[in-house]
């Protein structure tokens, strides 16, 4: 293995030069020294780095060796990132709920300065240097929120803010300093940018391992606590809670979360891995606890599926892929969640709008039996048309939705009811009179004013509020126009009225007059 | 001084001495006195913006005192926490919050129960019984944002009842509840008090808090009066509260707060 000779002076340039501008001389002339570290790290390096280096090699087998985890480097990505999403969603959790994801986002980029530091501390990519580097700085700038908001006007939003790009910015001239290193040091730092997943090693899963177990054994010892300081912060403090303990072990947990998923996700997106699980756990359930379980399920499982992708191809990213697995998880709530859904809800405004529908063609085939006196029991095609003021053809596929819910037949060109089709036909008739008898006769409204009103009621009255009704009103034959009130029939207990009544799909007898 | 004087005077539930509590500099309550006995149902009363809700917060320590000192029972007020139930204003909490109606009532129950531990089935009897006063078991398991304003006031309410306290501060816990609602919270807050509890409520609803409370505080600033109802529900006194700003008291504040800066 050859290097270029220019490494080690380099380097020791660089990094005397820094550490003279910070003013500590004591580790200048260190270059033998530092020459042995670099070329030790740098082996170190090309280990790490070899699983994401395979030039030329097909997808397939790339699958096969994720699932089966026969590679020691696929198992070290699949836990690393399992443990991430268990932790950065447990504490995105709280960030979600108490609408402060924009902090997630600050303390995250606020890291980069410290993990370039880290770096450079002895030019190699330790685990632990680089997670103590990163967790001051991105405690640095949550102090430096705390401090901005404290002193002066600015509200947090532009605090946070300005501490994130500003730290960023920082972070990132740090970095172009690196870029001038040679490639062996350089792709170790780039990790920390987009993630790679397949760069963990043992010390970066046991780290994280150590981060998830003091996140999951906090919150559980203290849910309760956490709980009530996230909602309801005053009350707490009344109950002598150590609030402000609580909000900072809050805070040291998730930086230490976001600091360990660094080298797999990356610094610019581990805050949509805080944010996104927790944002689908909450479409999901409305309990707190089961909104921490989700989201902590939902996390591990971006996890494996942006580690599983990112592994197909050669040198990919890691980050995207986790963000984007997250976000197609949380498309897929959004349509699909029971209930809140979009494609529940809008199922359940299409039924209702069907039933409504069908509800006003009972009604209309109701008034035109009405009209003639209840003296023929088919009503024609052309009559129900004219009586909802639409096409034939129109009124024809109105009754045909009435046929498939077994409210009525087609004989010909003319409908008939059943004894089903019949009894809605009377409920719904008798829903509308009785509401526009109750808006004269209890709201004192006039009567020609009450039809539109009832045209709506009519299709939501329940069983209840229609025996209130009727507890209330003094009369319920006649409505305000006149025309007498429908009771509803049992179908069991239909008299048949006249002859022929075995043909007869339609039984007039349960109107009492 | 009569025996029953003196028994008053001895470990009174709540005693404030020259309190002054300032946002950004600008004094918003001035050297606050109080002495409160116990038993007794007391309505905080004053126009808008003046500092009831400053009040009650500031003897919970929720607020920094500029100046004065707060205690109760006879020990600084933080000692005594244990012993006072709180029911914040409505608005201090975001409903959309994911915890069910049970949840908060537990949260009542968290100062007993003790850091780290989980409630027993003792506490979830008792956070029951404490639904059941204000009509809400019904609702036990339903998310508080499926609430109405009322149903959320008394979800409030009832996890003040879960403290078991003995001095309790209410901010406006009639605020958007229905008057069924309202006079049923009253009977429960009067039976509070006959249990020998000591109440506090901020008060907004000047007609009716004539009919409410035993005692009145009334407030503008400044304790204006502090007594029996029918002695301090006066319209000389109910003038001096109401009527208009203390704009010797503005100007004041207006000149320290412009020194300060």
């Amino acid at each position: 293995m050859t290097r270029p000779a220019s490494i080690t002076p380099r380097a020791q340039v660089l990094r005397g030069d820094f550490l003279k501008g910070w003013g500590i001389p004591a580790f200048r002339g260190a270059g033998p020294l530092l020459g042995l570290v670099l070329w030790l790290a740098s082996t170190g390096e090309v280990e790490a780095a070899k699983i994401g280096d395979l030039a030329q090699v097909r997808w397939t087998d790339q699958a096969i060796r994720f699932i089966t985890l026969a590679d020691p480097a696929v198992r070290y990505a699949c836990l690393g990132t399992v443990l991430l999403g268990v932790s950065c969603g447990l504490l995105g959790s709280f960030l979600v709920v108490r609408r402060m994801a924009l902090l997630g986002d600050a303390l995250s980029h606020a890291v980069l300065p410290g993990v370039a530091l880290g770096f450079l501390w002895n030019l190699q990519k330790d685990p632990l240097v680089i997670f103590v580097g990163a967790l001051a700085a991105g405690l640095a700038g949550a102090a430096s929120v705390a401090l901005i908001t404290r002193t002066t006007r600015l509200k947090e939003d532009t605090a946070l803010g300005m501490v994130l790009a500003t730290f960023f910015g920082a972070g990132l001239c740090l970095m172009s300093m690196f870029q001038r290193l040679p490639t062996g040091n350089k792709s170790g730092i780039d990790t920390f940018l987009f993630g790679q997943a397949a760069a963990l090693g043992p010390g970066d899963v046991g780290l994280m391992a150590t981060v998830a177990g003091l996140v999951v054994v906090t919150l559980a010892l203290g849910y309760k606590e956490f709980l009530l300081v996230s909602f309801d912060p005053g009350f707490a403090r009344v109950l002598s809670l150590p609030t402000r303990g609580l909000e900072r072990l809050l805070l040291l947990l998730l930086a230490f979360a976001v600091v360990s998923a660094l080298q797999a996700v990356g610094v610019v997106l581990v805050s949509a891995m805080l944010i996104i699980p927790a944002a689908t756990a909450s479409l999901l359930t409305d309990r707190f606890h089961r909104m921490l379980a989700w989201s902590a399920a939902i996390g591990a499982l971006s996890g494996l599926a942006g580690a599983f992708l990112s592994f197909l191809g050669t040198r990919l990213p890691t980050g995207p892929f986790m963000v984007l697995s997250a976000g197609v998880l949380f498309g897929l709530a959004l349509v699909f969640a029971p209930g809140r859904g979009l494609l529940p809800r809008w199922l359940r405004q299409r039924s209702n709008r069907d039933r409504v529908a069908r509800e006003n063609t009972l009604k209309a085939i109701y008034q035109v039996l009405e009209a003639g006196g209840f003296t023929s029991e088919s009503v024609p095609l052309e009559a129900l048309a004219a009586r909802r003021r639409v096409a034939v053809s129109e009124a024809r596929s109105e009754t045909r939705s009435l046929v498939v819910a077994g409210f009525a037949t087609v004989v010909g060109d003319a409908v008939l009811l059943t004894p089903s089709g019949w009894q809605r036909a009377c409920a719904i008739v008798r829903n509308h009179r009785l509401w526009e008898l109750y808006l004269t006769h209890a709201a004192s409204i006039a009567p020609d004013h009450v039809h539109d009103d009832a045209e709506k009621i009519e299709h939501v009255l329940g069983e209840a509020t229609v025996r209130e009704l009727e507890r209330k009103l003094p009369k319920i034959d006649v409505d305000p126009h006149g025309r007498p009130i429908p009771s509803i029939p049992v179908p069991a207990a239909v008299p048949r009225s006249g002859g022929g009544a075995g043909e007869r799909p339609v039984g007039y007898g349960g109107r009492r007059p | 001084m009569t025996p029953d004087a003196s028994a008053t005077l001895g470990d009174p539930p709540l005693e404030i001495h020259d309190l002054t509590v300032a946002y950004r500099d600008k004094p918003v309550l001035w050297g606050v006195d109080l002495a409160v006995p116990a038993g007794k149902l007391i309505g905080i009363v004053g126009p808008n913006g003046a500092g009831k809700s400053t009040l009650i917060k500031a003897c919970m320590g929720l607020l920094p005192c500029a100046s004065g000192w707060v205690r109760a029972f006879g020990k600084p007020m933080p000692e005594s926490l244990g012993r006072v139930g709180y029911v914040p204003q409505r608005e201090s909490v975001d409903w959309d919050f994911p915890v069910s109606v049970m949840d908060v009532v537990l949260m009542g129950r968290y100062g007993r129960i003790g850091l780290f531990r989980r409630p027993t089935d003792e506490d979830r009897r008792i956070a029951r019984e404490c639904l059941e006063r204000v009509q809400m078991l019904p609702f036990a398991d339903r998310q508080i944002s499926n609430l109405s304003g009322g149903q959320q006031q008394r979800v409030f309410l009832a996890r003040a009842l879960a403290q078991e306290s003995d001095l309790y501060f209410m901010d406006e816990p009639f605020t958007g509840v229905d008057a069924a609602t309202e006079a049923s919270i009253i009977a429960l807050l009067q039976e509070l008090r006959s249990r020998g509890k000591t109440l506090l409520v901020v008060h907004h609803d000047l007609p009716t808090a004539r009919n409410y409370f035993d005692w009145l505080l009334l407030l503008n600033m400044r304790v204006v009066a502090f007594g029996p109802t029918e002695q301090v529900f006066t319209p000389d006194l109910l003038q001096k509260t109401y009527g208009g700003r203390l704009t010797l008291l503005s100007e004041v504040a207006e000149a320290v707060r412009a020194r300060a800066q």
